[in-house]
């Protein structure tokens, strides 16, 4: 599978799962497409439809409310598909981590392969984390 | 015979080369885009990694969906467009015909809207039947437009409706874009092709930000891999057919190549051009366009023809 992960690894369609997020990450996510960053080069496209992607960028509060609606968008997309967790909230659970309403593992409803934490994260932390992503889909 | 039937169709005018050339002015589209908005742009071989990675993802068959309709409509898509660009690659490239090219191109363009008509209202997604929906009212709206400037060189090259009479009447008394009745039909096939390509600002089925893709929502790998594919084809197909039946066809003897490349390399453009500096217009408004000022400045180009102009 050599091959065909080098041609996965220069076209990563990115699909934005934004589960109850205070929409500064995902505004964050939408800096990456204009032209001071344009990830487009990188060949990297937000699409609009969940069976296009093939990398899951999940912002927002983890929450019991949010996790099975998360679940169930992941497993509309068709595989092979990368989570990406975007913010400190997917990743930490930032001020809201003592809540009530905190799912406790979030790995037991999606498999989560990179955390990009930051509140909001950069947008060069970002790109940082697609290289990354990149360079182990190139081995 | 047959194994150079088979040759056009699937190696030289047909599927390989208008498939890879579709995909490499995919990428000039995508650059030009970005240079638009002042970024930089994808790097040259991106619509083959797209392509190949699409190939390789799992293909999602919707519960709701009907299934066989599904599968088929994308591939039977792949298949008119190849034998459109099959038909009109070998009028252009080896001077040859065959009894009514026009027409059988003319039905193949529309067999086309109706397999993405059917793949989008076969997915049972809400989403998709609007754009199937549209898909439909545009097809009704192009259409007309699209077949009134087809009888312009069919008028102007005697009563010809074969594609390679059609090349050698332009060869002989130059093309007829020269023409007044030519300019007019060249210019609403511009807008027709743009609105067959559902390029902007005729990209009303498929409108990203409102109804995500439209009749492509619901498709992932392979079967999408096709439909994007699709797309790319025809920036081949139609600014080839615009060449052949306004702009004289390709001479390839010397400078004539260079013409030929800048011909097309022209027509893309000025598609890309509108693409990048439009905005989506609503359906209503496309129809109205083409129907109330359209067709009719079509119509006055086809009685000029008439009249030899």
């Amino acid at each position: 599978m050599g091959w065909y992960n080098k041609r996965l690894a220069k076209s990563l369609w990115v699909f934005h799962v934004s589960g109850s997020p205070c929409n500064n990450c995902d505004i964050e996510i939408l800096d990456l497409l204009t032209p001071r960053y344009d990830i487009e080069r990188l060949g990297i496209k937000l699409v609009g439809s969940v069976r296009h992607a093939d990398v899951l960028l999940v912002t927002g509060v983890f929450n019991k409310k949010i996790a099975p609606k998360i679940k169930k968008i992941y497993e509309q997309a068709p595989k092979p598909i990368f989570v990406v967790a975007i913010g400190t909230c997917v990743s930490g659970g930032c001020c809201f981590k003592d809540s009530y309403n905190m799912v406790e593992k979030r790995e037991e409803f999606i498999p989560i392969d990179m955390y990009v934490p930051g509140c909001p994260p950069k947008p060069e932390a970002m790109i940082e984390a697609v290289a990354k992503l990149v360079g182990v889909l190139n081995g | 015979m047959i194994a150079w039937i088979l040759f056009h169709l699937f190696v030289f005018p047909g599927m390989l080369f208008t498939g890879i050339l579709g995909l490499l002015i995919g990428w000039f589209d995508r650059k030009l885009s970005a240079r638009f908005q002042f970024r930089k742009g994808p790097p040259l071989f991106q619509n083959f990694n797209d392509f190949f990675k699409l190939l390789g993802k799992e293909t999602i068959i919707v519960k709701e969906a009907v299934k066989s309709v599904f599968i088929i409509a994308p591939l039977a898509a792949f298949a008119v467009l190849t034998l459109i660009s099959t038909i009109i690659g070998l009028a252009l490239f080896y001077q040859r015909g065959f009894g009514g090219d026009i027409i059988v191109v003319m039905y193949l363009t529309m067999t086309f809207s109706v397999m993405v008509i059917l793949g989008g209202s076969a997915t049972g997604n809400v989403f998709s039947s609007i754009g199937a929906g549209r898909e439909m009212k545009l097809l009704l709206a192009d259409e007309l437009a699209f077949i009134i400037i087809l009888l312009v060189p069919i008028i102007k090259s005697g009563y010809q409706i074969r594609f390679d009479q059609i090349i050698a009447v332009q060869q002989a008394s130059g093309p007829f874009i020269g023409s007044a009745s030519g300019i007019i039909a060249f210019i609403i096939g511009m807008l027709c092709i743009q609105a067959k390509m559902t390029l902007a600002p005729f990209h009303i089925p498929e409108a990203e930000t409102e109804i995500v893709e439209g009749p492509f929502m619901e498709y992932s790998g392979p079967l999408l891999a096709f439909w994007k594919l699709n797309h790319y084809m025809m920036y081949v197909i139609f600014p080839f057919l615009l060449i052949l039946l306004f702009w004289g066809g390709f001479q390839f003897q010397g400078i004539g190549i260079l013409w030929a490349v800048l011909k097309y390399v022209l027509i893309v453009t000025v598609m890309i051009i509108i693409k990048n500096t439009n905005p989506r217009i609503r359906i209503d408004t496309a129809l109205n366009f083409f129907w109330r000022y359209a067709s009719p400045v079509a119509f006055i180009g086809v009685i000029l023809a008439v009249l030899g102009v």
